[in-house]
């Protein structure tokens, strides 16, 4: 626990506290050990690591401070202000587990600190300049607690699982998708081939890739008008509702808009963004599918750059609330078996974060708070990156059925071609769907169970003979303090 | 061609057995059954007909077989679902869906483009089963 010393003591009297010069940021206000965050109260959970010899619970009080009200120097102008209210409050300081150099600090802020419905006022206080101070050598945001009264000022997903499935007419398993390859480089015309091809045989979705927007090779209206005649063919001759997701991905909004509008004239039931846009584009194309009856899917692409190591940055799991709250319908979460980073228990916790209504403490899976989501709609995890049909066992096992399974080369690399790749997963999937559901072992008799469908689907027979053996077998760096696990293979 | 609606048209047609053990895991989860059937599959056909109320009170597979049984006797020709419902709160929905009949000869669609201005096409899908044989 904390380490209240004289040093780190608030400054009760006024004429002391407000004299001009420079406090401890404890002095002034920002670390309260006895503290009890409010129900209403937004709480984050920060990993410090502190330059040497700076004190962590002055270190904690820094970062309450530089996230809410302090500057460097005292300020007489607090005192036109409710600023006891306003200050944030680090109240608990905690060594991390194995670490002899970071710590964890909760910080409570009060509800008024943020604008109703805005994730980028939030991450504005909470992320905001305080990633660059100067007497922390780190900082990571690991986890936040989101109050139900600022939940509900968010519209949340526009679609959610649920509806998704019934718009969808697919229910008790996976979705299964596959990103266009090569991702970059291919015309409109065979572009829509390799879309057709996928559907046709057996997937759900297929997927622009985060970086095919409008280029040389491919302009966006051209890809569209493809993509569009490939799903309507694909729907016709199978009798199912299918979709691709359009990256209306564009250097403004005015961009985004005119292709999202486009793909809703022609009919498509998805539209798709990246990360990158920006917190508030995402709300503002949130808002748009709303309005528009289109599922949203969102591409993180980028957040590995903050959010993997786990001494500097933002925890995933921060960034799928926030997005679940910003309102996408679907977002790549992590796969655990494939080729992207991904600790399974981590990844697990990422998904509880998507589809539960209530997340209870697991620091098992690194979720450090209790969230309510007072019903705000699910989000579709997606587990995309360097899957295969032989995973199909521990896909299950890992990420249950509310998900897409996503398996770009796995489908689109098939010896036998793209519409036979997309019934191998097909097939591979609802055997072990069927086999689960039956009472089967699905961790030990999975490979069984995919030889035995493999007998009346050569497709299948042929991915498992490419791929069976193939795993991505490397360490996780982005694993839970409380329990460290390796990646299986 | 053969219409891949439902959690298991890419596998062989269940039989009883497989269907019974599908139908125990739903009982088994609390989830409500219901029997639904349609000559026309359209992929937004979304109401097809009703077979009787969903079994909200029955926990007994066996009593589930005979619906299903009684209404694909009824209706060989036609498409026959099972679909699970969970009433529970945050769900309310299907938990699964898969087909358990369908006719001899499955006539598929017919893809209808018109064509509008700018390289745009509109698209409706028509049933064969309802316009008549594929031309």
């Amino acid at each position: 626990m904390g380490h209240p010393d004289e040093a780190a003591a608030t400054i009760k009297d006024a004429s002391q506290r407000y004299r001009s010069g420079v406090l401890k940021y404890a002095q002034m206000g920002y670390w309260e050990p006895d503290y009890v965050p409010a129900e209403t109260d937004v709480i984050a959970l920060f990993r410090i690591t502190p330059q040497d010899g700076v004190d962590p619970v002055e270190a904690a009080a820094a970062v309450a401070g530089e996230s809410s009200t302090a500057t460097w120097t005292v300020v007489w102008t607090d005192r036109l202000t409710a600023c006891e209210r306003y200050r944030a409050k680090a109240y608990r300081v905690d060594p991390v587990p194995g670490s002899s150099e970071q710590w964890f600090a909760y910080i409570a802020y009060d509800l008024d600190l943020f604008e109703p419905g805005s994730i980028a006022n939030l991450s504005a206080s909470i992320i905001g300049n305080v990633f660059g101070f100067k007497p922390l050598k780190a900082l990571r945001l690991e986890d936040m607690r989101i109050p139900v009264a600022y939940v509900k000022t968010f519209d949340g997903p526009a679609t959610g699982i649920v509806v998704e499935r019934e718009r969808l007419d697919k229910f008790g398993r996976p979705l299964l998708g596959a990103t266009v390859k090569p991702k970059l480089g291919l015309s409109g015309k065979n572009y829509g081939r390799v879309v057709y091809e996928a559907l046709m045989g057996g997937l759900d979705f297929t997927k622009d890739d985060e970086n095919i927007n409008s280029q040389p090779f491919m302009h966006w209206r051209d890809r569209f008008l493809y993509c569009m005649e490939a799903v309507n063919r694909a729907q016709a001759a199978t009798g199912e509702i299918k979709g691709t997701y359009l990256n209306v991905t564009a250097g403004t909004m005015e961009d985004m808009y005119e292709r999202a509008e486009f793909a809703r004239e022609l009919g498509s039931n998805i539209v798709m963004i990246d990360l990158v846009i920006g917190y508030t584009a995402i709300q503002s194309m949130a808002k748009w599918a709303r309005r528009n009856d289109m599922i949203l899917h969102l591409h993180r692409a980028g957040h590995g750059t903050y959010t993997r190591q786990k001494s500097h940055g933002v925890s995933f799991r921060v960034i799928a609330k926030w997005m679940r709250l910003a309102g996408v319908d679907h977002i790549h979460a992590g796969t655990v078996v494939g080729k992207l980073e991904g600790d399974p228990n981590t990844v697990q916790g990422f998904y509880d974060i998507l589809r539960e209504d209530h997340n209870p403490v697991d620091l098992k899976r690194g979720v450090f708070f209790e969230q309510h989501w007072a019903s705000l709609r699910k989000v579709m995890p997606v587990a995309s990156g360097g899957i295969h049909a032989g995973q199909m066992h521990q896909l299950l096992h890992y990420l249950g059925e509310d998900c897409v399974l996503q398996f770009g080369g796995g489908t689109i690399g098939h010896p036998m071609g793209i519409a036979a790749g997309a019934t191998a997963n097909r097939v591979a999937l609802e055997a072990m769907v069927l086999a689960r559901n039956e009472g089967r072992d699905l961790w030990n008799e999975g490979p069984e169970i995919l030889k035995d469908a493999a007998r009346h689907c050569p497709p299948l027979k042929a991915a498992l003979d490419v791929w069976g053996e193939v795993t991505f077998d490397y360490a996780s760096t982005d694993t839970p303090d409380y329990l460290p696990t390796p990646t299986p293979a | 061609m053969r219409l891949t609606q439902g959690t298991f048209s890419f596998l062989p047609d269940l039989s009883d057995a497989q269907i019974r053990a599908q139908v125990d895991y739903c009982l088994g989860k609390g989830w409500a059954v219901s029997v639904e059937y349609t000559t026309d599959p359209h992929p937004r056909n979304t109401y097809w007909e009703m077979y009787g109320m969903p079994l909200f009170d029955l926990r007994d597979a066996a009593g589930v077989m005979d619906v299903i049984d009684s209404c694909r006797q009824a209706y060989p020709e036609a498409y026959v679902k099972v679909n699970a419902f969970d009433a529970s709160h945050g769900w309310e929905s299907l938990r699964l869906s898969f087909l358990v009949n369908r006719p001899a000869n499955e006539p598929g669609f017919h893809l209808v483009r018109s064509e509008e201005k700018g390289r745009n096409l509109r698209y409706t899908t028509m049933s064969y089963a309802v316009t008549g044989a594929r031309s």
